[in-house]
């Protein structure tokens, strides 16, 4: 993990021209030039949610500010919460918590050794003890020291304990996906691992409103979570935030375009770029596609992605982790099963290919919305 | 920038305070000697390195490296004898007669209950059992030493921790037989006990993994200020593991009162601490870590509780983590899956058992003082085998727990796709009665 410091700098000043990039380039039409002049590959548009009109007054944040507004939140209102990680007690590498340390303490921000599994094992402590843990794993792609902590022990605590004793109060946030030049170490998706073991919780944020109303439950839930924060939207998304105390259910699916032909799932950052494949359809090929956003990985809302699928008979699954193995094939399986009858054609999964996430090909990798529409129109033709 | 050292190195009374510093270090240390060694006269050595890594180091121009092998192994403190005499009358923790009969009657209850598990696993009526033969004064002696708020981490070979601490043979039966009455419902082997009204922590198999995680209970104590520390278990062989690397660190760095309570029993299943480290044990970590370390005779009672108490008073009043380590013998085989025959000698097994047991040593001290004799050991020896097939037989019989348990505790409360494979599951057995066992659980409700 070492080269993660040196790449400190660079990152957040990589990730500010980035903003400044992103939007020039937004009115420019053509994507060759787009692409050639920006590597990341996503080529999305983040387009802001509209804020809840009964979560009262709100603020402009990006991504990273809504987090620290929830964690805030969280300090200020329950005085066992701790928040620690490499490198938070400055504000963090990403700073997403910038000025919590100056507020509630050292003692309830702080820097731990460079130790991901001690990371974790330490917040199980904390949260098997009653206190409020929050745990910062610095990239995603280095959670994998701590799996063990995760898998065995997180996940177990309850179950194995005859619930005597739980590690509920315990929330690890992680940066994860593609950021345009993180190759191996700085771009992975890691949800579906963690799909795999029943006692975790896997969350996924799409933007600022999202996010703080997500991590608000995550914390609060009684249940170890996994926060994933798509880290291309710290700086990139900005929206209207409340600023108040709100909650964002987990394992509840939203809908965020209605429609009657196709079904589109994807989380985090992918939901951009679906929403971008959803106006190419009805602007290229007039079809109507319903977009939903699963925002919880695990336990996920079957319940809202059959209906869905019931409705529309056509199901195209898009997330930038590898295809094999990807959290898309459990959905696939499920819709499979439940919405046999109704399916018109084959589900779709686009996803990356099942190679390391790649440096300098990172345009190649991943399910961008061309490859994303290519395989639409595979199903609306089928 | 050149004048901005230059200015730095001027500044001399900053650097006398330094030293001064230093000297307060404890002997033997290795930088110390090179600090204040003698002969050097050099202007250079008035120049302190200001290397942030290490700022209480100092220059020197002799290439010498730290040689482990160069003397400064941690002795073992004992308190007393093979004989049970004890060295000196001011080591004597002095502990009155009621409370050390207690202590005496609990290490062979242990003993015999440990006895006649490995037998009823022998004749295959639990699947699986440890026990703690050899290791019953580390387990008592620290128990004793301890507040019953403080909070324990075991490994697995701890179960006279909870004896200590008032667990019932009830308790231990009905967690081995994974009846409907075992606090964790019947999902974990056999041995991994837990009481959340004892505060020990329950139990997993995944080796120094409850290392970081006594660390951050012990960090969540001191912030709620109750007074009370952590207490962490865990064999020599488990310290190998990088999760003891990780609780080691924490707790130094962010300063949580946790006593690291390593039993040495020199085996890690087949593998003997020759092939498990080559420095001075597990006590030689401390310095690393800047842990105050001790190493004890872990058959010695009197000397474990005086080492534990000491260490809560560190743990407790100044915030900070101890090691400590309890040498001691493996006698039984590491459990009953093993034959520790196949790995070690047999007359290497009975030294221990016949000339250096904990229990035969407190014995000793308790027949020097009268206050022990073999009527009162044949009497509870009967005793405590009669309460122990009591419980034994009485767990046996009970039902196993609903299959419901299966599911629950999962989450906090059940997905929507576990009660589905619940119904699943109780439709699929309705419908092959024959195949399952379910006359052995106590219905779902």
């Amino acid at each position: 993990m070492a080269g993660v410091r040196g790449l400190r700098n660079l990152w957040d000043s990589n990730l500010l021209h980035f903003t400044r990039k992103i939007r020039r380039l937004g009115t420019i039409e053509s994507s060759n030039t787009l692409q050639r002049f920006c590597r990341c590959a996503s080529t999305f548009s983040f387009v802001p949610d509209s804020p809840s009109p009964f979560d009262g007054e709100t603020q402009k944040l990006n991504l990273f500010q809504s987090l620290t507004n929830a964690m805030d939140i969280i300090l200020d209102s329950d005085p066992t919460a701790v928040i620690f990680g490499e490198d938070v007690a400055f504000g963090g590498v990403f700073r997403c918590t910038v000025g919590l340390k100056d507020k509630y303490g050292k003692d309830r921000v702080f820097n731990t050794p460079l130790s991901e599994q001690g990371i974790v094992g330490f917040g199980i402590g904390m949260a098997a003890a009653g206190a409020t843990a929050i745990a910062e794993i610095q990239f995603a792609d280095y959670i994998f020291p701590a799996f063990d902590q995760l898998v065995n022990e997180g996940a177990k605590f309850r179950y194995r304990s005859g619930n005597l004793f739980n590690c509920g109060s315990l929330t690890v946030r992680a940066p994860c996906g593609a950021v345009g030049h993180g190759a191996h170490y700085h771009s992975q998706s890691v949800e579906s691992f963690f799909a795999h073991v029943p006692g975790l919780k896997v969350v996924i944020p799409r933007g600022p409103i999202q996010a703080k109303g997500l991590l608000l439950s995550s914390i609060r839930d009684k249940n170890p979570v996994i926060f994933l924060e798509p880290k291309i939207l710290y700086r990139q998304a900005v929206e209207e935030v409340p600023v108040g105390d709100y909650e964002i259910p987990l394992s509840e699916a939203e809908i965020l375009e209605e429609g009657s032909d196709v079904t589109l799932v994807g989380w985090g950052t992918q939901i951009h770029v679906l929403r971008d494949v959803c106006k190419m359809a009805k602007d290229q090929l007039g079809v109507n596609c319903e977009l939903i956003d699963l925002r919880t990985i695990l336990p996920w809302d079957e319940e809202t992605v059959i209906k869905s699928v019931l409705k529309t008979g056509r199901l195209l699954i898009a997330h930038e982790a590898p295809l094999t193995g990807g959290f898309a094939a459990e959905i696939s399986s499920t819709v499979q099963e439940h919405c046999f009858l109704s399916l018109e054609a084959p589900i779709q999964r686009v996803c990356g290919w099942d190679t390391p996430f790649p440096h300098i090909f990172e345009p190649f990798y991943l399910p961008d919305k061309w490859r994303c529409f290519e395989a639409l129109k595979k199903i609306t033709s089928y | 920038m050149a004048a901005s050292t230059w200015l730095i190195r001027a500044v001399s009374p900053r650097f006398h305070r330094k030293l001064s510093h230093l000297r307060t270090l404890p002997n033997g240390f290795k930088t110390l000697r090179y600090c204040t060694g003698t002969g050097s006269s050099e202007p250079d050595h008035q120049d302190k390195p200001r290397f942030p890594g290490a700022l209480n180091s100092c220059y020197t121009e002799k290439l010498e490296f730290d040689d482990p092998e160069d003397g400064g192994v941690i002795p073992v403190y004992r308190v007393m004898g093979r004989n049970g005499k004890v060295y000196d009358e001011a080591l004597d923790p002095k502990l009155d007669k009621e409370k050390i009969q207690d202590l005496y009657k609990k290490m062979t209850l242990l003993n015999t209950m440990d006895r006649i598990m490995y037998d009823s696993q022998r004749q295959g009526r639990i699947p699986f059992y440890v026990t703690s033969y050899g290791e019953e004064a580390t387990l008592f002696g620290s128990a004793a030493a301890l507040s019953p708020e403080d909070v324990v981490f075991g490994q697995y070979r701890e179960a006279g921790v909870l004896l200590w601490r008032g667990f019932t043979l009830d308790e231990f039966m009905n967690q081995c037989y994974s009846n409907q009455h075992d606090h964790g419902k019947g999902r974990q082997m056999p041995v991994h006990y837990g009481s959340k009204d004892l505060n020990f922590v329950t139990i997993s198999s995944t080796l120094a993994t409850q290392m970081p995680h006594a660390s951050g209970y012990g960090y969540a104590l001191k912030r709620a200020g109750t007074g009370n520390c952590v207490i962490c278990y865990f064999g020599e062989g488990a310290a190998s593991e990088g999760d003891a690397h990780a609780a080691f660190n924490f707790a130094a760095t962010l300063e949580a009162p946790v006593i690291f309570f390593c039993r040495n029993n020199g085996y890690a299943i087949s593998t003997p601490t020759s092939e498990q480290y080559r420095g001075d044990g597990i006590a030689g970590h401390g310095r690393g870590y800047g842990i105050k370390a001790i190493r004890v005779d872990g058959n010695d009672v009197f000397a474990v509780y005086n080492v534990t108490k000491a260490a809560r008073e560190i743990a407790v009043n100044q915030s900070r983590p101890v090691i400590i380590e309890a040498m001691t013998y493996r006698i039984g085989h590491h459990s009953t899956s093993d034959d520790s025959s196949v790995y070690r000698s047999l007359k290497e097994v009975s030294y221990w058992d016949k000339e250096d047991h904990p229990i035969g040593r407190l014995r000793q001290y308790m027949e020097n003082k009268r206050w022990w004799d073999s009527e009162m050991e044949e009497q509870w020896k009967r005793d405590s085998r009669q309460q122990i097939l009591a419980a034994f037989s009485k767990a046996e019989k009970e039902l196993k727990p609903p299959v419901k348990d299966m599911f629950n505790d999962v989450y906090d409360s059940l997905s929507h796709r576990l009660r589905k494979q619940h119904q699943e599951c109780m439709n699929h057995v309705a419908k092959y009665p024959e195949e399952y066992p379910s006359e052995l659980h106590a219905k779902d409700e």
